[in-house]
Order: structure tokens, then C-alpha cells, then sequence
């Protein structure tokens, strides 16, 4: 019973990363129609902007955090411009094929001028942790858990209660009709480029003191995440909630009890069985294209 | 380059095409004659090798991502498992190299069969996914898996071929034997861009939609070239693993299958020339590029951005289109061809009912969009459904042609009930379309989008002749002089009448026109009530939805009336205008019509 506790608390923190990655998913997805296959590496450039100005340049802590996430702010209206503007009125196909294009930029660059040697991040707080009973509570889960009950709570409240909240879901559910209200619809899909890229730093930054700091970090976590985001229901903001954290418990459960060689196919199994029976997922619906 | 290759009726077509088959033979006999008699540096040997292995699984992409539209990220899966297959087979299990090939090309078929009847039916961002997560696993087992696919390490001392006797241990001789595979497969490829399988696949590219309702079985046509694609990738993997005698799991990742991805597109994915020519491009650019070593694979993403944003159809077709500008169009003459089977015969107005529609009812959600709806079309007459915007008409030309899954109530066609069939086997029964808004298959020439309509199932017409059908169709409309060219270049006007021309060529036993004067100015809409006057007259049974009151008052038999999706007049046309209820509907649509 103990170390079921202690791997659901595991399973959860890392199913909090899965689940602000496909939150970045699910937004973009839904201004633009288009799967962002570089998700992850916002990620991992979020994490290697940390290691830079804390390590290297010892740099406080939280002063990294603040820089890192502008500069993935950055970055997101920089990828708006460069890989999607371009492409906007093309299918999705050059889209994404665009998009792993920068993937594949993305990683590379960062390899050429850091090279192949995984870094390492210390933890936000000193402290370890504690134990209450037999489930010990290492503090950078605790702090990625509540930093996404935080992210998720301000995004809602943004989405619902703001002019420019509702102005980015009206973009997403009719970009024309968004554009004759006087909507500007380019400037909204920028803004929801920069927030995906803010909000994937930020699991990047998070989850950097547990993994190590590496360029391919970005993607497997962006698959798990994707995944995560089609089991939830695909570009369902609840369902990516749901389904991250659901991916991060069956992930570590499966790591326990299973096969440790093996942790990354769950994810992908349980993602077979989904698009097999449920290809909606939890909370989507199924809805046919308009003749 | 695809689309200009059909045999057509522009005078330079049939030399070029003769040109290019004598330089494609002496192309093929060189290359492979030059690893025969030249000797070459193991080095020089080496990188041909994988070009042309690379290039045979690359082929693959060309059918499903260029010729269908299909998105497949684990080509080197595929590749892989023909490797291993050849690499396992030739050395743990001691089997002859032909036998280990087969069962390599058999495996990825199988895989590449299973996967795509699994999620095709869903859409594609799904399919990259799920062929990223088929590849992961995959790279998982290939490492993990020790016991059998020895792991990392690898294996080494894979066997070669024996041909007539002699193995094949000279890589010179091998190389050939690779690039042999290569023309063939490549002459496979490209011929498929030519043939039904192939045109249906690119029909689906296109319009995936418009595909189903002309008769194209979408889902299998996905399936075949998913199953076509994943075949290719084992065999280039299964000479690849011969080719080099050793092999590793890193060798088939993720990377890998992106590699294999931009190889496509960077050359031109439509075709197997251009996905040839982005193969050898990026084999030999990184040996080329090796004082970028460091940021190679950075360049390289970035190059993959701009082939997309510059060259959508790689170099091979930016080329080819710079071609086409320079020669020009040539002046088309028009064939004579045989008339138009349905305008050989003559109306017989029988009274027969053709289609009946009883009690149908389309709901999304709490609204009824169509609400128990009656409705019988005569043979040979031309019937109208018309109603304010929102009434409903649309949906229920959806729900006939199977777009929409209704909600309720019995379609029947002929006497037979077809109300829970595919739209494709209702294009099989004889039921043809045509969209509101113009859905063709727009990378096509306007002779192929006409032939697709030809080929569907069930029209009554042999294999040879689809070609003089689809230009009689042509014909028929007026457009026998643009045949060659691309849909996308036509006028809005004259897409409707390919549009038309589509859904003639396949014989339609009933004809749904979805506002087919919908955008078209006074000229075009006085030539389309002509055309459909001489539909008419040769007894095509129509069903017609459109606002247009003048248009529908000059053609139909009969009209029904639809309001808030509920039926609420039916009769000949001159008492139906004048009731009071349907007076009543198109009042309060007048201000609408203005607003719009």
C-alpha cells in the first residue's frame, strides 16, 4: 500500500509535465488546427535557458526562472513567425512537416553549441522533502504538482473571465467569422504560440532538477504528452489534463511493476487501445467534417 | 509532371513522353552496368548502396504521402524490419537470403497492413502519432530484446545473395543488383500514378470527401498504399542489411524515419523521381557538407522549413513547374470521341419512382436540422428541393449521399434500401454528385478528376475505354479543349461544369446537383440551365437543390418545399410557387438574402 501511494504521488507529479506540454498541444492545436510536432522542445529549451543562467552563469535561481520563461516567450512568437505564419493557409500537412522541421533545428541547435553531455539542475528548494508515514514527498514534485494546479487555475480564469481570453476562443472556434468581429486573428494564434512556448519552457524548467538536461528530453516528452492529449480527447483542455496525469501514473506503475526496459511502450500501448476503441478519447466528441 | 505524362491530345505529348522513356532506359542500363564493369573505392560503394536501398524505401513515401496524402513516420520501422528479417534470417536461422528478403517484405506488409486498418479511419494528425508510437515501440523491442535481436550491439556477418549459382560477395556486382531493384520499383511507382489505384489514391489526397461520394473506397485505397509504402520499406531495409553485412538498432529510430521523410520531400514526394533525387541529395550532401559537420543536422532542420515554405512540391516539382511555364501551354485540339452513353438515349418519362425518401431525419445535437422529411423523385423527371437558407436542403443531400449518418427514416434507391451503406457503394448504386462548394481534386488535370468519376464501381463500361467517357463528359460540357489542364487554373465556373463532367462520366442513375448556380455570374448561370436542359432532355433523372427560383422554375418537373427542415409543399411548379406557406418562408427570407 505504501509504495502504491509513493508511486501514484510519482505518477502524478510526472503526469503534471505530460499534462502542461499537451496543454501547449491542445491550445495551438485549437487556434491553428495543427499538431505542433516541436511541443516537446520548447521543453527541453526552457530547461537548457536554466541551466545557462544558473549554472553557468550563477545567476540566482529565481531570476533564471523569470529570464527563462521570457525568452520562451520569445521563442514562441519567434516560432509563430517562422514555421506557421508562412504555411497558414496551406493544409496541415506542410504544417506539421514545418513544425518537425524546427524540431529538428531546435534539438540540433542546441546540440551544436552545447554538445551531446547531459546537464544537471538542482531542485527549486534545498530541501529534499519528508515523509508522512511511508510516502515520502520529494519537494520537486510537490512543486510541479502545485505549480500546474496554479497554471491550470489562472488558464482557466484567463479563458473565461478576460476580453482577450474569450477573443483567443472565438479565433479558435471560427478564425473568419473572429476576423470580421474585428478579431485580429494573427496577432491572437502569435499570442497562443507565446503562451504554449511559456507554458512548455515552464514543464521544461520544472522537470529539468528530475531528468537529466539533455536535448532529446523535449522529445519524448512531447510524445507522451501527445498522447496524452489524444487519450484525454483531443483538443479537449480537460481531457489533456486528465489524460497527462492518468499517462504519468500508468507510466510509473507500469516502470514498478512491469518492466523498467520497457516504461517508455506504455504510453504508446495504452494509446493503441484508445485509438482502437475509443479514438475520441475520455472527453472528446466525434464530430464529422462539413460537405 | 505526374498529371502532364497521361497520354493526351496536345501534338508534342506522345514524342516527349517517347524522349523520356529512351533517356529513363539508358539511364537505368549505365547505372547499373557502370558497378558491373568500372571498379570503384569501397567508399564510393558504400554510399551508393545506401542511396539506393534509402531510395527504395523512400518510394514508398511517395505513394502514401505523395499519392495519397498520407502521413507515415516510421518508414524506417518498416525498413528496419526488413533489415532484421534479412540479418536474422540469413545468419540465426541459416536461410537463404531470397527467402529471408520475402519474409522481410511479408513481415512489413503485414505490419504496415495492421497498423493502417487500426487507425486510417482516423484522421491524420492520429496516423503521425500512432506511426511515431509504432516506431518507438519498435526501437524499444530492436534494443531491448536481446535474446533475439542481440540488442545494441547489433548483427554482423549477414549474408549476400546467391544469384545463378555465385554469390554475391563482390559489392560491385551487389550494387547493381540494388540498383536494378531501384529502377524497377521506381518504374512501378511511377506507373501506379498512372493507373485506377493510383489515381483514386490521389483523388483521396485532394479530396477525400469528394473521393468517397464518386466512388472511390477511401478507406481501402489508405490501406493499400499504407500496406504498398510499408512493403517498399522492407525491402530496401532486407538489401540494405545484405548490402552492409552489419546492422544496428540506431540504424531504424525515429531519426531515422524523419531522415527518410525529408529525403521525400526535399526532391518532390509526387513523384518517384523527385523522392530518387532528394535520396541521393541528402546521401551525398552530408559528405559534402562536412566542414558544417556540427550544425549539419541544424541546417538540415532548417532546410526542411524552407522546402516547405518555398518549394511545397520539392526540387523536382519546383523544376517541373518552371518547365511547364517556359514551354507554355500548348493548344489543345479536341479529339473526336464517342458520345456520352446517356445521350444516346432519350426520355421516356415512365413515372417510375426512383428514389424515395421516407420519414429521414437528420438531428445534431437537439437540432433537427432535417425532420422527418418525404420524398419521391420520378424517373427521368427533374425535381427541385428548395427552402430558405437553413432549411435543411443541404443536410439532406448529405444524408443521401452518406456524408451524414441520418438519424432516421429509409432511403431507397431502386427498390433497394441504401440508407445504411457507405457514400462510396451509393456511388456504386448509381447515385451521383455534386458539391455546393466545388470539392475537386485539385492537384489533378481536369481529363483525370473526369476519369476518377468514370472508374467508379458498378458503371457500366470496360477498363480501355474510361479515358473516351471521361472526354465525352467533357465534351458534353464544353470543355473538350481543356482536358490537359489543371483543375486549379480553371475558372469558378468552368470547376462546376468539371464538377459536372465528374459525375456524368460515371453514368449517375440520379444526379444530386447541390446549388449548382451557387456563384456564377448571368452568362455562366444561362449556360448551366442549358446544360441542364439538355440533361433533361436525354432523361437524366435529377435532383436539384438550389435559391435560385428563375433557375429551378426553367428546369424542374416537380418541387418539393422545405422550411425549418419539415416538408411543407410538393407539386408542379407553378402551384407550388404560389403557396401561401412557402410565399410566407421566402418573405421572411428576403432581408437575409439582402444581408448576405
Amino acid at each position: 500500500m505504501g509504495i502504491a501511494l509513493q508511486l501514484l504521488f510519482t505518477g502524478l507529479g510526472v503526469g503534471s509535465i505530460y499534462a502542461l506540454v499537451a496543454l501547449g498541444f491542445v491550445l495551438i492545436y485549437r487556434a491553428t488546427n495543427v499538431v505542433n510536432f516541436a511541443q516537446g522542445d520548447f521543453a527541453m529549451l526552457g530547461a537548457f535557458a536554466m541551466v545557462v543562467l544558473c549554472i553557468d552563469l550563477g545567476w540566482p535561481y529565481w531570476l533564471g526562472i523569470v529570464l527563462s520563461v521570457i525568452a520562451m516567450a520569445l521563442i514562441g512568437a519567434l516560432f509563430n513567425l517562422g514555421v506557421y505564419y508562412p504555411l497558414r493557409h496551406r493544409t496541415f500537412l506542410p504544417v506539421i512537416i514545418s513544425t518537425i522541421g524546427a524540431s529538428i533545428l531546435l534539438e540540433n541547435g542546441v546540440l551544436a553549441a552545447y554538445g551531446p553531455r547531459p546537464q544537471s539542475l538542482p531542485g527549486v528548494f534545498a530541501s529534499q522533502g519528508f515523509s508522512i508515514g511511508p510516502v515520502f514527498f520529494d519537494s520537486q514534485y510537490l512543486t510541479i504538482l502545485a505549480v500546474t494546479v496554479v497554471a491550470v487555475a489562472l488558464q482557466y480564469l484567463f479563458f473565461e473571465r478576460t476580453l482577450l481570453g474569450k477573443k483567443l476562443q472565438a479565433v479558435s472556434q471560427d478564425k473568419e467569422m473572429a476576423s470580421l468581429l474585428g478579431i485580429p486573428v494573427a496577432f491572437m494564434i502569435m499570442l497562443t504560440f507565446v503562451y504554449s512556448a511559456t507554458l512548455g519552457g515552464l514543464a521544461g524548467i520544472l522537470v529539468a532538477p528530475i531528468l537529466f538536461v539533455s536535448v532529446q528530453m523535449g522529445a519524448s516528452i512531447a510524445l507522451k504528452a501527445f498522447a496524452a492529449s489524444i487519450i484525454g480527447g483531443f483538443g479537449d483542455v480537460t481531457g489533456a489534463i486528465v489524460g497527462g496525469l492518468a499517462l504519468g501514473v500508468i507510466e510509473t506503475f507500469g516502470a514498478a511493476y512491469i518492466s523498467v526496459p520497457y516504461k517508455d511502450a506504455f504510453a504508446f500501448l495504452v494509446l493503441f487501445v484508445f485509438l482502437l476503441f475509443r479514438p475520441q478519447g475520455i472527453f472528446g466528441e466525434r464530430v464529422a467534417e462539413k460537405a | 509532371m505526374s498529371a502532364s505524362a497521361q497520354a493526351g491530345s496536345s501534338p508534342g505529348v506522345p514524342r516527349r513522353r517517347l524522349v523520356g522513356a529512351i533517356v529513363c532506359a539508358v539511364a537505368a542500363a549505365a547505372s547499373i552496368a557502370i558497378p558491373l564493369l568500372l571498379p570503384m573505392p569501397a567508399y564510393s560503394l558504400n554510399l551508393l548502396m545506401q542511396a539506393s536501398t534509402y531510395a527504395i524505401a523512400v518510394f514508398g513515401l511517395t505513394i502514401v504521402l505523395g499519392y495519397t496524402g498520407q502521413i507515415n513516420l516510421a518508414q524506417a520501422a518498416f525498413f528496419g524490419i526488413g533489415a532484421y528479417c534479412v540479418a536474422l534470417g540469413t545468419t540465426t536461422l541459416a536461410l537463404p537470403f531470397w527467402i529471408a528478403l520475402a519474409m522481410g517484405v511479408v513481415l512489413a506488409g503485414v505490419a504496415g497492413a495492421a497498423l493502417g486498418l487500426t487507425t486510417l479511419r482516423l484522421g491524420g494528425h492520429y496516423l503521425a502519432m500512432v506511426t511515431i508510437s509504432f516506431q518507438t515501440i519498435l526501437s524499444l523491442v530492436l534494443t531491448n530484446w536481446i535474446p533475439v535481436t542481440r540488442g545494441p550491439d547489433g548483427i554482423s556477418g549477414i549474408k549476400r545473395p546467391w544469384v545463378f549459382g555465385y554469390e554475391l560477395t563482390d559489392s560491385g556486382v551487389y550494387l547493381a543488383l540494388c540498383i536494378a531493384a531501384l529502377w524497377i520499383v521506381g518504374f512501378f511507382v511511377w506507373r501506379l500514378g498512372h493507373v485506377k489505384l493510383g489515381r483514386q489514391m490521389q483523388a483521396v489526397r485532394d479530396n477525400e470527401l469528394a473521393a468517397g461520394v464518386v466512388g472511390v473506397d477511401t478507406f481501402r485505397t489508405k490501406v493499400t498504399a499504407f500496406t504498398l509504402s510499408s512493403v517498399l520499406g522492407g525491402f530496401g531495409g532486407g538489401l540494405f542489411a545484405s548490402g552492409f553485412s552489419y546492422i544496428s538498432p540506431d540504424q531504424f529510430s525515429f531519426a531515422e524515419s524523419v531522415v527518410f521523410l525529408t529525403m521525400a520531400l526535399l526532391g518532390g514526394v509526387r513523384t518517384p523521381f523527385g523522392t530518387a533525387l532528394g535520396t541521393a541529395l541528402l546521401i551525398l550532401l552530408p559528405e559534402w557538407l562536412r566542414f558544417l559537420k556540427v550544425v549539419y543536422l541544424a541546417v538540415y532542420g532548417a532546410a526542411v522549413i524552407l522546402i516547405m515554405v518555398f518549394m511545397p512540391e520539392g526540387i523536382w516539382g519546383f523544376a517541373a513547374s518552371v518547365v511547364r511555364r517556359v514551354r507554355g501551354a500548348g493548344k489543345e485540339i479536341a479529339a473526336p470521341v464517342p458520345p456520352l452513353p446517356l445521350t444516346t438515349r432519350t426520355a421516356q418519362a415512365s413515372g417510375e419512382v426512383l428514389l424515395s425518401v421516407r420519414k429521414i431525419s437528420k438531428h445534431f445535437g437537439g437540432l433537427k436540422a432535417v425532420d422527418e422529411v418525404d420524398l419521391e423523385v420520378r424517373r427521368n423527371s427533374v425535381h427541385a428541393l428548395i427552402g430558405p437558407n437553413g432549411s435543411g436542403k443541404s443536410t439532406l443531400l448529405n444524408v443521401l449521399s452518406g456524408l451524414y449518418v441520418s438519424s432516421g427514416g429509409e432511403i431507397v434507391l431502386e427498390r433497394a434500401s441504401i440508407g445504411s451503406l457507405p457514400p462510396h457503394e451509393r456511388a456504386a448504386r448509381g447515385l451521383g454528385r455534386t458539391f455546393q462548394n466545388i470539392r475537386l481534386f485539385s492537384a489533378m488535370s481536369v481529363l483525370d478528376n473526369v476519369i476518377v468519376g468514370a472508374e467508379r464501381p458498378g458503371n457500366p463500361v470496360e477498363d480501355g475505354s474510361v479515358q473516351n467517357l471521361a472526354r465525352a463528359a467533357l465534351g458534353f460540357v464544353g470543355l473538350a479543349d481543356r482536358t490537359q489542364q489543371s483543375v486549379s487554373s480553371l475558372s469558378y465556373g468552368h470547376q462546376r461544369r468539371v464538377e459536372i463532367a465528374r459525375a456524368l462520366a460515371g453514368n449517375p442513375k440520379l444526379l444530386l446537383l447541390d446549388e449548382p448556380g451557387a456563384g456564377l455570374n448571368h452568362v455562366e448561370k444561362d449556360e448551366l440551365v442549358a446544360l441542364l436542359k439538355r440533361l433533361k432532355g436525354h432523361g437524366l433523372t435529377i435532383l436539384i437543390i438550389d435559391h435560385d427560383m428563375n433557375l429551378v422554375e426553367k428546369v424542374a418537373d416537380h418541387i418539393t418545399v422545405l422550411n425549418f427542415g419539415r416538408h411543407i409543399a410538393d407539386g408542379a411548379p407553378g402551384e407550388v410557387l404560389r403557396h401561401p406557406d412557402v410565399i410566407a418562408a421566402y418573405l421572411g427570407e428576403v432581408k437575409d438574402r439582402a444581408a448576405a
